[in-house]
């Protein structure tokens, strides 16, 4: 099909197109949103965003986890809503989990 | 309003950014590090080379990405399955678009030369703990520079320790680490609230997300309840709400 030895070099031309497609996307939401005006929505719409990727991303795996990892997860949500300490919050989320895996 | 999302002015770049910045990495470090061990591990079980590993992280640096890709990875590479692995990868790491969108505001001031390495090490908390600094009012680029230095620093020690070692470490599971992430993902929800009107559009996000995946197979749902989430907060609040509150 071209003159590329896939055979010798196919591993590297596979790592180089994941690394060109990776980066047009990390690069392309920046590249866009120079071309779109920021209006008051869309701004909202970004602000939301982060806490809905957390939600997206964090909810699937809970339901698909024990049930020591939802109590963890509720554990460490708590500590860092009480003492807005995120190193403690994690360490404690991470403690709960292990001990309740310890237990049962 | 001259500059709508630009809370404290024009990006600047400070010794106390970074240091804070490498505060707020901390709690990131033990997630990253089993996850970069486990992604080393992979490499060594499928077979890549070195050197081939050392290339993969250094210049595509997306551990689920990578993760889904060498779940897939053939014996003997075609063209067909380049295509594949790319358009795996793609979707992998469409969220990243969207990050890098929200990241614009801040950014744009910045030359081309410091924005697009930013962009190249973008990973997902390094991004939530960019957005939560913004999100109170900061602009120190520091702070994000930091967490993506320690973060790739991290992710290149990991990878290799379980490409070398990965046989040796048993049962990350025993010790609650395989949840450090999605652990510290979900402590970051509380300084991201602004109010119920936001937890709508966030709780919109995990159902759309919870439902994508039962009925779509893949990596759609991260992306799919992102999006309906952004779009439910944009249309949710009236166009003259007040400017946000630091928390």
């Amino acid at each position: 099909m071209s003159g590329i030895d896939l055979d010798r070099y196919g591993v590297w031309v596979a790592i180089a197109v994941m690394a060109v497609v990776t980066f047009l996307i990390r690069a392309g939401g920046f590249w866009l949103m120079g071309h779109v005006p920021l209006t008051p929505r869309l701004r909202r719409m970004l602000e939301v965003l982060p806490g809905a990727v957390v939600m997206a991303t964090v909810l699937p795996l809970m339901v698909r986890g024990d049930l020591a990892s939802v109590i963890a997860i509720g554990a460490a949500v708590l500590v860092m809503a009480l003492r807005r300490n995120d190193l403690l919050a994690v360490f404690c989320g991470l403690a709960t989990v292990a001990a309740l895996r310890a237990i049962f | 309003m001259a500059e709508p999302s630009a809370p404290s002015g024009a990006p600047i770049w400070s010794r106390e950014g970074w240091r804070q910045g490498f505060r707020l990495g901390l709690p990131v470090l033990a997630g990253m590090s089993l996850f970069g061990i486990a992604v080393g591990t992979t490499s060594a079980r499928i077979g890549l080379d070195v050197v081939d590993m050392l290339l993969m992280n250094v210049f595509v640096y997306a551990g689920i990405a990578q993760m889904v890709a060498m779940e897939i990875w053939p014996q003997t590479m075609t063209w067909g399955a380049i295509a594949t692995l790319a358009l795996v990868v793609a979707v992998v790491n469409s969220r990243l678009l969207l990050m890098s969108a929200s990241l614009q505001p801040w950014f744009a001031p910045l030359p081309g030369w410091q924005v697009y390495p930013l962009l190249y090490y973008l990973t997902d908390p390094g991004w939530l703990i960019a957005m939560r600094y913004r999100g109170e009012g900061g602009r120190d680029l520091g702070v994000h520079g930091a967490t993506t230095v320690l973060f790739l620093a991290m992710w290149l020690v990991a990878v290799c320790a379980g490409y070398f070692l990965g046989s040796l470490i048993v049962h990350p599971q025993r010790y609650g680490l395989d949840l450090a992430m999605p652990v510290f993902f979900a402590v970051m929800l509380v300084p991201l609230w602004r109010g119920p009107r936001r937890g709508i559009a966030w709780a919109i996000a995990g159902a759309v997300a919870l439902a994508v995946q039962h009925f779509v197979p893949g990596w759609w749902f991260i992306v799919a309840g992102s999006i309906a989430g952004a779009l439910a907060g944009g249309f949710l609040e009236p166009d003259d709400a007040p400017a946000r509150k630091p928390s």
